[in-house]
């Protein structure tokens, strides 16, 4: 792997990191609102009677929270807390703070994306290249337009019937939340099973779906393939056609895929968020929208910020290891 | 990011359906029953819109039409919400307004997408690097995440058309990426290079000879943008920062998650939308399948 190539990937993760912290500050400013006056002005209104001397609180709000220095140095500030990982304080779960809460949420999120992911893309994948393979079983056809079907609809939609299943005609799994409550999460076997049962249905409802693009993509990759002069060569050179399968076809196929990895990851993560939301999950989605219901600014702020870093450094991961599956992409994108 | 996906795809052929005269429609969709399945899919939904507005006064979409949750029958045949929308109204009057987020976002989207891809591509240089780099880590960021902050700051009382346009924020990236693609293949061909040499204009270049042999897979990249501007909206509705006024398919299923219609039984509250849903993205997937069919005939031939 060349040096230039690892710092130019690790460059465009820093890039992503200052781009989301630049629109988070930028954002709310160029909306045109004053926040403490609209929020000691909503304050005045609760209370009845408009306050003498809110002009003389909103300048000393202003100062205490540095909102009266210059903007560049407002934006200073800012990212020098983002460096240090300082959101501020959720306003509806005060005195917690942002980062803490994400610390809570983010494994609940990551473990169910990755799980789901790898699940869904080994799957997805596998049946591609069965269905692509002209050898296949003919009633195999038959699961194509499932597929198709399933592939364009959203993640929650799926979880939404699912939801009607199991509600009305199979109650064994959890509806809601991430684990019983009222216990306590440890390392016990019953916890994890607790843990795994509750995921089901989310994650089900995540992979059923995801299998049908990961299954679309690599059967028209094969289609390709089979297309190529190596396989013909491969062919009359008297190769058993499993060989060709395995070795020709579905070894180049797999190459796109693993790319394409990269490509629907941040879609992946949108539809995500919607499924924790309908199962009560207690992931990043959940607790955004809990605060968008609240207008938890800071909490908002502070999970969208930590999203996109994720996914920039998820990316980042994976363009690490595609020189390895591929060598030609440390040439070709220098 | 971008080449090693598109070196792997094949090299795409001219539209020769497109400018064939003699190609009949209706011979075409028997051939290509994908699409064909994908239009009466769509059909279906606009012929319920259009026939249900001849049915019922879209008026009663509002709350307090009609006794609160009642199951479907007599005056109501979809039944009414917890606030008393006669849902079948708001079925009529909603779907219409989801497709209109769709197809604005979509067209903006890919107006713009396609614009900057062709002067991007055709042009190269500084500004196509930048072009570049912005879609490329634009498209790595999860577009709901963005549209949230948007929609967070412009919060009070959203219309449809100002839904779109914050949809419509994010929905160039997709098509200016997969167009200047497709422009860096094609301008490369021998009647592109003999048009540049007989000293015809970048511009007239583009418009003469790039755009129409691009436009059956600009069709396809706008039917893909309308549903993920859908998609979108739809997520930002179900979140809770879609327009509250509003009966759109997004709000309808916002209130049904609201009030727990799903565990509470009310079939009748959460089946048509959820039905709505799937068949819109059902229908715009497979005709975008079968669009790109057209576009590429190599994928006609060997599937």
């Amino acid at each position: 792997m060349r040096f230039t190539y690892l710092i130019k990937r690790f460059g465009i993760f820093l890039l992503i990191v200052w781009l989301a912290s630049s629109v988070n500050f930028f954002l709310p400013r160029f909306g045109g609102q004053d926040p403490m006056r609209a929020h000691l002005l909503e304050q005045a209104m609760l209370g009845g009677y408009v306050q003498a001397g809110l002009e003389e609180m909103v300048q000393e709000y202003n100062a205490k929270f540095g909102l009266d220095k210059p903007l560049w140095q407002q934006y200073l500030n800012y990212l020098g807390d983002v460096v240090r990982l300082d959101f501020n304080y959720s306003v509806s779960n005060y005195p917690r703070t942002v980062a803490s809460m994400l610390a809570d949420a983010l494994p609940w999120t990551i473990g169910l994306l990755l799980t789901t992911t790898l699940l869904a893309f080994a799957i997805g994948t596998m049946l591609g290249a069965i269905l692509g393979w002209p050898g296949a079983p003919h009633w195999l056809r038959f699961a194509l337009p499932p597929l198709m079907a399933l592939n364009a609809i959203p993640f929650f939609l799926l979880g939404l019937i699912l939801i009607y299943l199991v509600t009305t005609r199979f109650p064994f799994f959890p509806l809601f939340g991430g684990y019983s409550p009222g216990t306590l999460l440890s390392a016990t076997f019953d916890s994890v099973l607790d843990v795994l049962r509750h995921a089901i249905l989310p994650a089900t409802s995540i992979v059923l779906v995801a299998i049908g693009g990961w299954a679309l993509g690599m059967r028209a990759m094969m289609v390709t393939t089979q297309g190529e002069d190596y396989t013909i060569f491969a062919d009359a050179k008297g190769l058993r056609p499993f060989t060709i399968f395995l070795r020709y076809s579905v070894r180049n196929a797999l190459l796109p895929q693993a790319t394409a990895l990269a490509l629907v990851l941040g879609h992946i993560a949108s539809g995500a968020v919607l499924v924790e939301v309908i199962f009560g999950y207690p992931g990043i989605g959940t607790v955004l929208y809990n605060a968008i219901r609240q207008s938890d600014y800071f909490l908002i702020q502070g999970i969208v910020f930590g999203v996109i870093v994720s996914l920039g450094f998820a990316t980042f991961i994976l363009d690490l290891i595609y020189p390895l599956l591929d060598p030609r992409i440390t040439y070709r994108r220098g | 990011m971008t080449e090693q996906t598109v070196v792997a795809v094949a090299p795409r052929r001219d539209a020769g359906v497109w400018t064939d005269r003699t190609f009949s429609i209706g011979r075409y969709l028997r051939r290509n029953p994908t699409l064909m399945v994908g239009l009466l899919l769509l059909l279906a939904l606009l012929l319920f819109v259009v026939i249900g507005s001849f049915m019922v006064d879209v008026e009663r979409a509002r709350p307090l039409s009609a006794r609160a949750l009642q199951p479907p029958g007599g005056t109501l045949p979809f039944g009414s919400d917890k606030q008393g929308r006669d849902l079948f109204a708001v079925m009529v009057a909603g779907t219409p307004l989801t497709l209109r987020i769709g197809l604005i976002a979509g067209i903006i989207g890919t107006l713009l997408g396609a614009t900057l891809a062709f002067f991007s591509a055709y042009y190269g240089g500084t500004v196509d690097t930048l072009i570049r780099g912005i879609v490329d880590i634009g498209l790595t960021v999860p577009g709901l995440m963005v549209l949230i902050l948007i929609a967070m700051n412009l919060r009070g009382g959203l219309d449809i058309n100002q839904m779109a346009l914050i949809v419509a924020s994010l929905a160039w990236l997709f098509p200016a990426r997969t167009i200047r693609s497709q422009v860096l293949t094609i301008k490369e061909r021998g009647y592109v290079q003999i048009a540049r040499l007989s000293g015809v204009g970048g511009p007239e270049i583009i418009v003469k000879e790039l755009l129409p042999n691009l436009l059956p897979y600009m069709v396809a990249s706008l039917i893909g943008s309308v549903s993920s501007a859908i998609l979108a909206s739809i997520g930002l509705a179900v979140l809770g920062l879609g327009p509250t006024e509003s009966p759109d398919l997004g709000m309808t299923l916002y209130w049904v998650l609201y009030n727990a219609a799903i565990i509470n039984g009310w079939w009748w509250w959460w089946v048509p939308p959820i039905v709505a849903i799937a068949v819109l993205f059902i229908g715009l997937f497979l005709v975008t399948v079968g669009l790109d069919e057209i576009a590429n005939p190599r994928l006609r031939r060997q599937v």
